[in-house]
């Protein structure tokens, strides 16, 4: 019998976050150069296997002679840091906010529920970009933006479950016991939300890794000279004739972390949750 | 029917108030309002002087009042850079530019999924079906705008010019962008398509028409295809939503003379009339389309007038 190819997928998925984590971790120790180091002689060298190149930069350097291999590595950092801290911050938000709405119901529910349709009116990259133009770029104000922008899902989703929770007979049992409403919520309801918010918050991490680049990509997140894969992918733009390599790298290495975490989500829906629709 | 329509429309209603509150509050988020909605290089007696001028040194529900009364007409005062009405700026933006580019790829990929998600059903595990599964994976972990310059670099620059990389103006202008915009949509689609139809294959009405003797083509696309359509509806609604948002990046990319781009621009001049212009119109575009979604899949199917309140 043939194993299944998904498993090997989600083996291959894994393993590619582990090494994402890993190289933005040992950046430092692992980047043969300064990423911000600029070396004008150096400037627009190809990948070492073309004409030209040369192996102290394995996949060249940009318009300002900097090594691009260091600055994906040092990279990796802004996009899993935020990718990571935006996602808590919203599930966060969104599950705190989701649960008390669900639970007590009434006005500070309906002001919840109308409050998240309000939001989900703007396209999400508007928003972002709207309000960083107020507050001002940085990574900081990324994440913030990203974070906050995030919660109705996670919030529509706490929601429902604890709706369908709160009068079921282990959860009116603590209350009969005399449980307060904080040690249900946290004890009983959070428990029974948090695999399908698993699995939600994982493909958020993609999604957000994402917008972190588009806004990057749009002069709205990192500021130079920061590595940021987007911002990268910005510089290049302008030398797609004499310099496809800045172009190309940022963007594949976007395409493969974020494949590997669809990857993994993929399977942690098969297993966490197989409710949640498929593809949406 | 009547009683659905006028909930919707009350709903939507509201999201537009809460829109135009949101706006308002935007350039409040710091403080002071005045120095940005003024020329960044303007003197402290001027920024005194617009204040008043603007009447941003009035209390601020008077301020909130007659906002709610100009801005759902447009009026967001006027561009710092241009010194014209802003909201006139960005709709001279979206029409024609933004709308032909968000149509072009809307029509991609609404139109082209149904005849490919079909043959992806009626030939599972085929060809087209593995194609999209895996377009669909990877289209859906790219970020659009590198797909773009992937497209410029083998269409403008590797295959010589084949298509033009950036401007506007002729049909193959607008097919990189276009297809940059409609590609994550169209793959995801089809998905959607191909396991709607699967779902409906199975029912006892597609065995009745096919054991009454109608052509397989009469039943894919008279009984399945319709009763497939619901949740197809919803995603298209769903995917016009993300291409206007989606058309920001693109027509960076391309240099697409659009709103999205116009947006872009207007950021590092701290043109905040037209940022809150662009930021309004792109959300009751975004209201609009999903009210007609809405609207529309009430029609189709009369359970989704009870449930789709959008509660």
């Amino acid at each position: 019998m043939r194993r299944p190819p998904r498993d090997g997928v989600v083996l291959l998925g894994l393993a590619v976050i582990a090494l994402s984590i890993v190289s933005a971790a040992l950046a430092p120790a692992l980047a043969p150069d300064d990423p911000v180091r600029n070396d004008l002689l150096a400037r627009l060298t190809p990948p070492a296997w073309m004409d030209g190149g040369s192996w102290a930069h394995p996949l060249g350097t940009d318009t300002l002679g900097r090594d691009v291999v260091s600055r994906l590595l040092y990279g990796a950092r802004v996009s899993l840091v935020v990718g990571l801290s935006a996602v808590v911050l919203a599930g966060a938000l969104g599950v705190g906010l989701g649960l008390v709405s669900g639970y007590y119901g009434g006005r500070l529910d309906d002001a919840l529920m109308r409050l998240g349709d309000v939001q989900l009116a703007f396209p999400a990259l508007v928003l972002a970009i709207a309000v960083l133009a107020v507050v001002g770029s940085g990574l900081a104000n990324v994440v913030l933006v990203l974070g906050v922008t995030g919660w109705v899902t996670y919030a529509r989703i706490a929601r429902g479950e604890t709706l369908s929770l709160r009068h079921r007979e282990f959860v009116e049992g603590a209350r009969a016991l005399g449980a307060r409403d904080a040690a249900i919520l946290w004890r009983h309801v959070l428990p029974n939300v948090l695999p399908s918010i698993t699995v939600v918050a994982t493909f958020s991490v993609a999604r957000t890794i994402i917008a972190e680049a588009s806004l990057s990509f749009l002069g709205l997140g990192i500021p130079p000279p920061a590595p940021s894969w987007g911002a990268m992918l910005d510089e290049g733009r302008n030398y797609l004739t004499t310099g496809w390599w800045l172009a190309l790298f940022p963007g594949l290495a976007i395409l493969v972390v974020v494949l590997g975490i669809n990857v993994v989500g993929d399977w942690l829906r098969d297993t966490l949750d197989p409710r949640l629709e498929r593809g949406l | 029917m009547r009683a659905f329509l006028l909930r919707r429309l009350v709903h939507a209603v509201f999201v537009v108030w809460g829109v135009v509150t949101v706006v308002f509050f935007l350039v409040r988020l710091t403080g002071d309002p005045a120095a940005l909605l003024v020329d960044a290089s303007a003197t402290r007696e001027e920024v005194a002087h617009a204040r008043q001028v603007l009447g941003l040194d009035r209390p601020l529900y008077v301020q909130y009042a007659e906002f709610l009364t100009s801005a759902p007409l447009g009026d967001f005062g006027l561009s710092i850079r241009e010194r014209r009405p802003a909201m006139r700026m960005v709709l001279e933006h979206f029409w024609p530019a933004t709308a032909q580019l968000a149509f072009a790829a809307l029509v991609l990929a609404v139109v082209l999924p149904i005849p490919l998600g079909v043959i992806a059903a009626t030939h599972r595990n085929g060809v087209l079906d593995h194609a999209s599964r895996l377009g669909s994976l990877f289209l859906q972990s790219m970020p659009s705008f590198w797909l773009g310059l992937m497209l410029i670099l083998l269409f403008a620059v590797a295959l010589g010019g084949l298509l033009p990389a950036y401007g506007w103006g002729t049909l193959s202008h607008l097919i990189l962008p276009a297809l940059t915009l409609a590609a994550a949509p169209l793959a995801q689609n089809v998905r959607l398509i191909r396991s709607g139809m699967l779902e409906v294959l199975q029912q006892d009405y597609v065995r009745t028409a096919r054991a009454k003797g109608l052509a397989e083509r009469g039943v894919i696309y008279r009984h399945a295809l319709r009763n497939a359509a619901g949740p197809f509806l919803t995603v298209s609604g769903l995917s016009l939503g993300f291409m206007l948002s989606g058309t920001i990046v693109i027509e960076t990319v391309f240099s697409w003379p659009g709103m999205g781009r116009l947006i872009v621009q207007a950021v590092p001049g701290r043109d905040f009339p037209v940022i809150q212009a662009a930021v309004f119109l792109f959300a009751i575009l975004f209201v609009a389309v999903n009210l007609v979604v809405d609207v529309l899949q009430g029609l189709l199917d009369p359970r989704a007038r009870v449930f789709g309140d959008g509660g």
